[in-house]
């Protein structure tokens, strides 16, 4: 079974995004990091293939070439080659067009099983797994915290809201990642350098077919509300009075 | 004129809450572009939520009613809301940004060739774009302003942001099948729900959430002993998660669930951007630390500085 699994090129989680002074954003100094999200996914294919069920794990992003740096991330982890469907810096990219460029290399390669982060820590949309499922339409098990193949199956555990729920997708499928699927191991040195061997191609958006033209457009940003700097209480008994009567939240 | 569809979200005949302040999303792009708010229901046997949608600020309600539905599946609602989208010539498709609407409405996005914008906060009229809409990114450090270009647009609703509509009138209910049938390539296998006496934690005026800091899961017993004593619900920082102290469904955060209770109490929990993302919006927050430097401290109202483990029982002793 071949495995295709997705990394994208985040800003790092902990680092906090400032804007400049005309309102865009100041990515100067910031530090870059594979998607944490990512990281599970890459994970939980290296361990198929280990557990004998996947032949191949093969790492698309969709990127400039700086997104080379996160696929050797991956291959480190464990992937056999990479992909890089390489735009322009100044390429506007929405989840769909990002969709549509990693179904170009899903017809390619036609893999089996396609692992995604389910989310995208930097513009948080959610949305590229599931959009991946109708346009190849294949099945999906999103938010998935459990993975089982089974004879010709994905049988995908699904954290969901009040609970957890069970689907049972047929090969090909997609499935997204959420956390406690596994624990991502870190790259090993000797996994770094094997890593810097290994192949990686560099596809366009024309050797796919596909058109780079995002309908979803960012116009601008603007700063959250603050909160107002709150009082420290001395004690319990200030607190309870403070809910009481001033916050008037507790009867 | 053309309709903005609510796609109702239901369990076990019930209409959740989540799908109020949805419409109430949509009456507010309603009075932007001057489309007409009509709700949606999927499902079987979904007369009553149907009937319990239609008393809530919308203008009528389809209702697609048929044994292929009884389990949702994104592949089955996707083709079936596709061609209602079409069919009634819609601007806007949208449901709360539930675990369930997170599953489906990208799919259908696609399927339609669409734009999607994710956990809208507002939406505006722009003076240069038309209607806009505003979401947080970067587990909420900004905000970001987006506009979408295809003819109908996808969108998931953080129902936090939006008011639910005054209850009132009964619009009519139209049964109709699109004739898209169920799911080739997915099958419904179980829910396993999570039952509580307790409110659910989005639906909660008040929530008591504990940390790392508590150290097992047994200390989570004070945290539940006083969310009874407030009626509130049960949360936990992703750390109390996967330290196993906590049930992954209690998770509040960037990754877990999005509240905004009146009472937002964090118990031992630092405060990494990532959680307060889930909790930043709370009308009042309170937080119990014993290091004074805890980040959770800077958007707390009202901070006390305690070990845990003697601030909790001394306040359920007193409340
Ligand atoms: C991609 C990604 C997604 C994430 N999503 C989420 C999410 O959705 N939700 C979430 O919560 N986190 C999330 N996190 C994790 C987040 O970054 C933090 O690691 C986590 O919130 C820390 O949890 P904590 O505050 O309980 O633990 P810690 O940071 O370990 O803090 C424990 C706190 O307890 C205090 N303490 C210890 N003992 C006591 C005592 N006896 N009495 C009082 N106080 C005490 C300590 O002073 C400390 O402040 C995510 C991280 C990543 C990378
Ligand atoms: N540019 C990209 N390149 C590769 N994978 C991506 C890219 N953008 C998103 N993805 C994948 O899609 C998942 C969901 O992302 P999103 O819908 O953007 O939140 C991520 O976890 C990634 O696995």
């Amino acid at each position: 079974m071949k495995v295709l699994v997705t990394a994208k090129r985040v800003v790092d989680p902990d680092v906090k995004v400032k804007l400049d002074g005309s309102g865009n954003l100041d990515l100067s100094n910031v530090e870059y990091k594979l998607n944490p999200f990512d990281e599970y996914g890459v994970e939980e294919a290296v361990k198929l293939k280990e557990a004998g069920k996947a032949d191949e794990v093969i790492v698309v992003s969709v990127g400039t070439s700086d997104s080379q740096k996160e696929i050797r991330t991956a291959l480190a982890m464990g992937a056999d080659r990479g992909i890089l469907v390489e735009v322009d810096e100044d390429e506007d990219l929405d989840p769909l067009t990002i969709a549509k460029l990693i179904n170009g290399v899903v017809q390619r390669e036609e893999p089996q099983l396609i692992l995604l982060g389910k989310l995208a820590v930097d513009a948080e949309n959610n949305q590229v797994g599931q959009m991946l499922g109708a346009l190849t339409g294949f099945g999906q098990g999103t938010f998935a915290y459990r993975l089982d193949i089974e004879d010709g199956y994905a049988i995908v555990g699904r954290e969901v809201d009040g609970g957890t729920a069970d689907v049972k997708v047929a090969l090909p499928a997609i499935v997204t990642a959420d956390l406690r699927l596994n624990e991502p191991r870190y790259a090993s040195l000797p996994g770094i350098m094997k890593a810097k061997k290994k192949p990686l191609d560099v596809l366009t958006p024309d050797d796919l077919d596909v058109e780079v033209d995002a309908q979803v457009r960012v116009v601008g940003y603007e700063l959250p509300p603050e909160r107002a700097a709150g009082v420290i209480v001395a004690d319990v008994d200030e607190l309870i009075e403070k809910l009481r009567n001033e916050a008037k939240v507790i009867g | 004129m053309g309709t903005i569809l609510v796609v109702a979200e239901h369990l076990e005949g019930e209409l959740k809450k989540v799908t109020l302040p949805t419409i109430g999303f949509a009456q507010k792009a309603a009075a932007i572009n001057g489309d007409e708010v009509v709700g949606v229901v999927i499902g079987s046997g979904i007369a009553g939520v149907a009937g319990e949608m239609a008393k809530h600020g919308v203008s009528r309600v389809i209702a697609v009613d048929a044994p292929e539905y009884a389990n949702y599946l994104a592949e089955s609602w996707t083709p079936a809301l596709s061609k209602l989208a079409s069919d009634l010539d819609a601007s806007i498709v949208c449901a709360a940004a539930s675990t369930t609407g997170k599953d489906f409405l990208p799919r259908l996005a696609a399927d339609l060739d669409a734009g999607m914008v994710s956990d809208v906060i507002d939406v505006y009229d722009d003076e240069d774009e038309g209607l806009s809409y505003k979401r947080p990114i970067w587990a909420g450090n900004l905000i970001a302003k987006v506009t979408s270009d295809s003819d109908v647009t996808v969108v998931s609703v953080r129902t936090t942001n939006f008011e639910a509509p005054a209850e009132g009138g009964a619009a009519a209910v139209e049964n109709t099948s699109p004739g898209t049938g169920a799911s080739p390539n997915t099958e419904f296998v179980a829910f396993q729900q999570v039952k509580s006496d307790r409110p659910a934690l989005t639906d909660a005026d008040a929530v008591v959430s504990g940390g790392r800091g508590l150290k097992a899961a047994e200390s989570f017993g004070m945290l539940e002993e006083l969310a009874d004593k407030l009626g509130a619900a049960v949360g936990a920082s992703r750390a109390a998660v996967d330290s196993g102290y906590a049930p992954n469904d209690w998770q509040v955060g960037q990754t877990g669930k999005i509240v905004a209770p009146n009472l937002y109490i964090a118990i031992a929990i630092s405060g990494a951007i990532q959680h307060l993302a889930g909790m930043k919006g709370s009308k009042t927050i309170v937080a119990i630390n014993k290091d004074p430097e805890a980040p959770i401290f800077q958007v707390a109202d009202y901070g006390l500085v305690a070990d845990a483990f003697q601030a909790v029982p001394e306040l359920n002793s007193k409340l």
